[in-house]
């Protein structure tokens, strides 16, 4: 109950910061990636002030053995860069400069109520999903040689 | 550049930290909206915070365009192409590449994590140079 509580309540900040820095513009966003253009560099101080916060915080977050209200730190354990990181966020950052979207203003922008965000999370959904049907089939591939080279 | 501009944008980035210190301090959670979407969508009853996560994402959203005195944000043109093409690559290339601008920005760099830190390079890098050619070459 509490840890649900935590969720909404860091969803709220979340999705207020969004609104509150013009993330869910996507026009602003794009002209913040045209640097050779008419660059808007003030997007610049969202991620800043993001990183700046949890550069800090984290450390001493980090240095408690669990969580105030849970059992345990849900991180991520991978420290090697291998080809789908790189290719993945290369494919993520092309996305982005079409979209003018990432996925956390794709969702509050849905309250804007027009059709933009709407299609555009529609799509990164599906996009999602056959990302995961082609690492599935490619591990049942990759299962299938293995077996074959025992034979 | 105006003055409020930047003072909103930096503020903004400020309350997404703090969102984020939040959600791992108190639940242990990294905020990488990719990843919560993406665990949301296998509708486990027991993990139904990413949900909740996303409820507040919408509140926070509403508070600010229609609850408290600001300025609304400019509604975009329909653009129907760049929503399909864009959302797909980047629901791809997130799941790929295990995160986005939330995930690996804010959180990875945050842990000081050099896996974030290629990736965040790489999308920003590649965003760049296509925003370059729409805007630029394809004009």
């Amino acid at each position: 109950m509490k840890q649900n509580l935590i969720a909404i309540l860091s969803g709220l900040l979340f999705g207020f910061g969004l609104s509150l820095s013009q993330m869910i513009d996507r026009d602003r966003v794009l002209e913040f990636l045209d640097v050779t253009g008419n660059w808007d560099s003030t997007l610049l101080f969202v991620l800043g002030g993001a990183v700046g916060v949890t550069v800090i915080t984290f450390r001493f977050v980090l240095r408690s053995p669990q969580p105030i209200f849970g059992n345990k730190f849900y991180l991520p354990t991978r420290k090697d860069i291998d080809l789908p990181l790189i290719l993945g966020a290369a494919i993520f950052g092309i996305g982005w400069g079409i979209a003018g979207y990432c996925p956390g203003p794709g969702i509050t922008a849905l309250v804007l109520g027009i059709g933009n965000p709407v299609l555009f999370m529609i799509a990164f959904i599906v996009g999602s999903f056959v990302y995961q049907s082609y690492a599935g089939l490619s591990l049942k591939n990759n299962s299938c040689n293995k077996q074959k080279v025992k034979q | 550049m105006t003055e409020v501009n930047w003072i909103a944008a930096l503020a903004g980035g400020i309350l997404i930290g703090l969102s984020a210190t939040i959600l791992l301090a108190f639940d242990g959670r990294i905020a990488g909206i990719s990843g919560i979407v993406n665990g949301a969508m296998k509708f486990k009853p027991k993990e139904n915070w990413r949900w909740l996560f996303i409820v507040g994402m919408l509140v926070g959203g509403f508070l600010y365009e229609y609850v408290l005195p600001f300025e609304p944000t400019p509604l975009s043109s329909l653009a129907p192409g760049a929503m399909i093409v864009g959302g797909l690559l980047v629901g791809f290339g997130t799941r790929m590449g295990n995160g986005c601008t939330s995930g690996h920005g804010v959180c990875g760099l945050g842990r000081l994590s050099f896996r974030s830190l290629t990736a965040v390079i790489t999308f920003m890098i590649t965003a760049i140079i296509t925003v370059f050619i729409t805007h630029q070459v394809l004009v």
